[in-house]
């Protein structure tokens, strides 16, 4: 069970130069699958999350949540896209009709490339890569840029105010998040993800860097525009932010994305603090998928949870709090690090 | 060759009649798709005073709307599919939901909640009022009462699903 997708991938190759392929084309058609297989998962786990999200928010309200749709209202969300897919495809006459319309592919792209390094079991990463965290991170911020695209494409009061919100909150909360994971990657000493989760073999990190963890969870909050740190799309106030002029499918990939980008940051916190694969009994890819929709569920529980909080107050509490205590963070582990090595561990 | 959705059903038999002629059937997609718009209406709502108060307490946790599916209040007219109208029109307003209602993408359906959106209510003989919202748009559903319950709101959130599955739209 622990190897079956990579074993899946080895007899495909086989077989694919068993037919005479060269292997360089072989290796080119099993990433090009491997990058299918991550979409097809994306779409199909969006699905399950979005019914999750209403079924969530329902408990947390005192409510059933979808009940009509198949067991649990389980169809609940397939009925969704069904209706999404065929909506009226508008495009305001006076829109940046090239901006607007690119803002959505642009934003999925992003999200969908953060699953390149991120190892989805031991040995399962697309791309091995020596800066996989640095990656991830810069990767990360380029969705600033897509929301942006939307705000000003549209030609919206609405959508550009609450762009600009959005890169404003993510500019802040950039910083912080970054600065926690520093902490990590001194115990780790790497920024290959796979050896970060190698590291952690006796001990998580989450016991090692529990300020990390706290300050990496609030700041990844705001970088997904998630409750409490929704200001980006305020219903109450701007109508629905940046995507105030989408419709039907052009706004369903906003979502997917967003939710794409939701498990690809949960999958980076299983990842990074909680021992990514690894576990007792069940393979190590089992394990990831476990930890990381507990940690879904905790980005849930937050947002049903919290009333959403005032922009200069969002902001400040980045400057204010997050970025000293991170800093703070990084010294308190540099000279830990120092005294365990003085101390001869 | 695609069949108009919001075509008149008269108009869509004999549509299909023609399509028929040249052995082309189109029905199974087209019910598919029904199938998937009846069960998700994302609502925009409109409203004055009393009927709104029914409307929240359907969302909330004694009669939940999200047992439907119908729970997604959309705030942008741009990701809703429909209207629920609850409460009078008044001249000054009118062109404004005239115009909510031309910013929804199509398919898109009314639903008059209460009987000011249905006929102008106590208020049908001022000044100010408009008889009802179907003096700005076609209304696909009726909802009576001065407020209706919850219930009924269902009832005909219910009825209209009915409907969209039958595509009488």
């Amino acid at each position: 069970m622990e190897t079956i997708f990579i074993d899946i991938a080895e007899f495909l190759t086989s077989w694919m130069v068993g037919l005479g392929l060269a292997p360089l084309w072989a290796d080119l058609i099993i990433t090009i699958l491997q990058w299918a297989v991550i979409v097809l998962i994306i779409t199909v786990n969006t699905i399950v999350l979005v019914w999750m999200e209403r079924k969530v928010s329902g408990f947390i309200q005192e409510r059933i949540g979808p009940n009509r749709l198949g067991p649990f209202g389980a169809f609940q969300t397939i009925a969704d896209t069904l209706k999404l897919l065929t909506k009226e495809d508008i495009v305001p006459a006076r829109a940046d009709k090239l901006i607007f319309k690119t803002a959505p592919m642009f934003f999925i792209i992003v999200s969908v490339m953060l699953y390149a390094v991120l190892p989805l079991g031991n040995n399962m990463a697309v791309v091995n890569l020596n800066v996989g965290l640095f990656y991830f991170i810069s990767l990360g911020s380029l969705s600033t840029i897509c929301l942006l695209m939307a705000g000003w494409g549209s030609n919206n009061k609405w959508s550009l105010v609450g762009a600009m919100r959005s890169v404003a909150q993510m500019i802040s909360y950039e910083i912080p998040l970054a600065f926690s994971l520093l902490g990590v990657v001194m115990i780790a000493g790497s920024l290959n993800l796979s050896d970060i989760v190698t590291a952690q073999n006796r001990l998580w990190f989450i016991i090692l860097q529990p300020v990390a963890f706290i300050v990496y969870f609030i700041a990844a909050t705001a970088e997904l525009n998630r409750g409490p740190f929704d200001m980006p799309e305020a219903e109450q106030e701007l109508t629905a932010g940046a995507y105030t002029e989408y419709t039907g499918m052009r706004w369903a990939l906003f979502f997917l994305a967003e939710y794409t980008n939701l498990v690809a940051v949960s999958a980076l916190a299983a990842t990074l603090f909680f021992g990514g694969g690894q576990g007792p009994l069940l393979p190590s890819w089992l394990w990831i998928i476990i930890k990381t929709y507990l940690i879904m569920l905790v980005f849930m529980w937050m947002k049903w949870t919290f009333p959403r909080i005032r922009m200069d107050h969002l902001l400040s509490f980045s400057w204010k709090v997050l970025i000293p205590v991170s800093l703070a963070n990084i010294l308190v582990t540099g000279a830990g690090l120092e005294l365990f090595r003085w101390m001869g561990w | 060759m695609v069949l108009k959705t919001d075509a008149g059903s008269a108009n869509l038999a004999s549509d299909i009649e023609q399509l028929e002629k040249h052995n082309i059937i189109v029905t199974t997609l087209e019910k598919i798709w029904n199938w998937g718009r009846a069960r998700s209406f994302w609502p925009l709502s409109y409203g004055c005073n009393c009927c709104p108060i029914e409307m929240m307490a359907s969302g909330a946790a004694r009669f939940d709307i999200a047992r439907y599916g119908y729970e997604v209040f959309r705030a942008s007219p741009r990701q809703a599919d429909l209207l629920i109208v609850a409460g009078p029109i008044t001249l000054k307003m009118a062109p404004v939901v005239k115009r909510i209602y031309e910013q929804m993408p199509s398919p898109k359906w009314v639903v008059a909640m209460g009987n000011c959106a249905t006929s102008g209510g106590p208020f049908r003989d001022g000044y100010s009022i408009l008889p009802g919202a179907d003096a700005l748009f076609k209304v696909d559903m009726y909802v009576p009462g001065c407020p209706p319950r919850p219930e009924a709101l269902f009832h005909g959130l219910l009825e209209l699903k009915k409907k969209v599955e039958r595509g009488e739209y």
